[in-house]
């Protein structure tokens, strides 16, 4: 029965799109972390649901609709933080109260809270189908050669962001990138673990990565490894015991993060 | 015999004409003109908030000048491309000492600039980064994370950081707060020692007067409001017959 469900067509896919996530997110997440802008996770998640209601709405490709609120705000974001620069937060708080507040206004507009949408707050990876998997591919494509070809510019970037002035990088266009690939990350992974547990994915790798790893570089490959061992065994539990796989993820990450806590104290003692 | 003309044989580096700069209604730094040419050393000195970081965050292009022009290499500030020519030490509290980078790692990011995107790290700039480690005496804790080095460490580390490109100018900020008396007394040594061996200007934001005036004088060259501007110029230390200083970190 395990093998079945392992080689039915929803699991294999649900897995493809899975490890996809799971290299994104850490990827990204990591440069979120290290500048102290986790919450961005939440924000822009919360917008893509925004984005996500008014595609059901309007009848357009949900998910599409979604990033392109989630870009949209993450320029919006940008911008915020800019005007209001003694107060980061400020932005966030702004961007994802206006993202809530526009999510429940297209749910009273059309059909109220439909199983679709709640899909999308909640995660639902084996609904995944043959074109969500596209996007998720492209993105994953995009994701990894942005990060790939600008490397050491979004370390100098994260590590001290004076530093990379003075050396004249384009730090407001690496700034932007770093969002909008958050923005493409989030709006991706929403469907795998669902809109409110998204930044999850994104920061709880990093955090136990961080808690190990010895240089910048190691914490990058270790955040992933640790994702995707997540990822795959949270699925295949998910789908013997029948649970719902985006929180049986998130819940792994953190018994990962609580062992890896525990471990690191039992070694310091 | 030649005698060479002291004054004019060496380019300006910063200048400074007219400068003001204004925060939240406030005058930071008023009508301010200055130059520093090759090979000088500039200590600036003034209280706490004097307006030295100020001048320093304008000078490397963190901070647009209010009024008044800033030249670098006798270039617009605003035009001004080269920045691999500029070392920069930051303040010690500038980074996350969490951060997980090795000393290696940063170091390394000195070379990381406007004209270095889409380039690989190839092999003659990882035996940069160890001859800047070399110098600075830090070789042996390269695989070390940065926030597990001491003050001292962490500066030398940041000082490598900056030479790394053999910058023609090197910038630092405050590079000795929050440091043990002996060992801001080392790195003030190594940074003087740097100033009389190698081809650079130097422009240094600093609270210790007692190590300032060892090496600079007692007396400021200029003065606008707090800020005191102390200069040992390179004609103090070497002619202008004297052009063969290798332009190398050895």
């Amino acid at each position: 029965m395990v093998i079945d469900i392992m080689l039915s067509d929803f699991f294999q896919r649900a897995l493809a799109g899975g490890i996809l996530i799971g290299i994104t997110a850490p990827l990204i997440g990591i440069f979120l972390v290290l500048r102290r802008l986790s919450m961005i996770g939440d924000t822009l998640a919360h917008v893509t649901i925004a984005g996500v209601a008014l595609g059901f709405l309007i009848e357009v490709y949900p998910l599409g609709a979604g990033l392109v609120f989630a870009v949209v705000a993450s320029f919006a974001i940008e911008k915020l933080r800019k005007a209001y620069k003694s107060y980061a937060e400020l932005s966030i708080a702004i961007i994802m109260s206006g993202g809530v507040a526009l999510a429940s206004l297209f749910f009273t507009l059309g059909m109220g809270y439909n199983t679709d949408v709640m899909s999308y707050l909640f995660g639902s990876i084996y609904t995944l189908d043959t074109q969500d998997l596209y996007v998720v591919g492209a993105v994953t494509v995009v994701v990894v050669a942005v990060v790939a070809l600008f490397f050491k510019e979004f370390f100098l970037l994260s590590f001290e962001e004076d530093a990379a002035s003075v050396n004249g990088l384009p730090v407001r266009l690496l700034n932007m990138l770093i969002t909008v690939l958050t923005a493409l990350v989030i709006s991706t992974a929403i469907k795998i673990v669902g809109a409110l547990l998204v930044s999850a994915l994104l920061t709880i790798p990093v955090a136990i990565s961080l808690l190990i790893a010895r240089s910048f570089k190691s914490s990058v490959i270790l955040s992933v490894v640790i994702s995707e061992i997540a990822v795959i065994i949270g699925l295949v539990i998910a789908g013997i015991w029948n649970l719902a796989p985006g929180a049986t993820i998130v819940l792994l990450l953190i018994l990962l993060l609580v062992l890896t806590m525990a471990g690191k104290k039992g070694l310091s003692v | 015999m030649f005698t060479p003309n002291l004054e004019d044989c060496h380019q300006p580096v910063v200048e400074l004409e007219h400068v003001s700069f204004s925060y939240r209604g406030q005058q930071v730094i008023s009508d301010l003109s200055f130059s520093a040419k090759e090979r000088d050393f500039v200590g600036i000195i003034g209280s706490n908030g004097a307006g030295k970081s100020t001048l320093l965050r304008m000078i490397v292009g963190l901070l647009p000048a209010g009024d008044g022009q800033i030249r670098l290499f006798g270039q617009p500030i605003r035009k001004f491309k080269d920045w691999e020519r500029i070392g920069y030490v930051p303040q010690k509290n500038a980074f996350n000492p969490l951060f997980p980078a090795t000393v290696r790692e940063v170091v390394m990011s000195g070379l990381y600039n406007n004209k270095t995107l889409f380039r690989r790290v190839g092999k003659s700039q990882q035996q940069r980064c160890d001859d800047a480690m070399e110098v600075m005496g830090i070789e042996s804790i390269a695989g070390k994370k940065i926030g597990e080095l001491s003050g001292g460490q962490q500066q030398r580390a940041f000082l490598a950081r900056a030479m790394i490109n053999r910058p023609d100018l090197l910038i630092l900020d405050e590079p000795t707060v929050g440091i043990d008396a002996k060992t801001q007394a080392d790195f003030f040594e190594l940074v003087t020692h740097m100033h009389q061996h190698h081809h650079m200007t130097f422009l240094m934001v600093s609270h210790d007067m007692g190590m300032v005036e060892s090496y600079l004088g007692q007396e400021p060259k200029q003065q606008n409001g707090s800020i005191n501007f102390y200069v040992r110029h390179s004609h103090d230390i070497q002619n202008c017959e004297v052009p063969d200083l290798q332009h190398s970190l050895s």
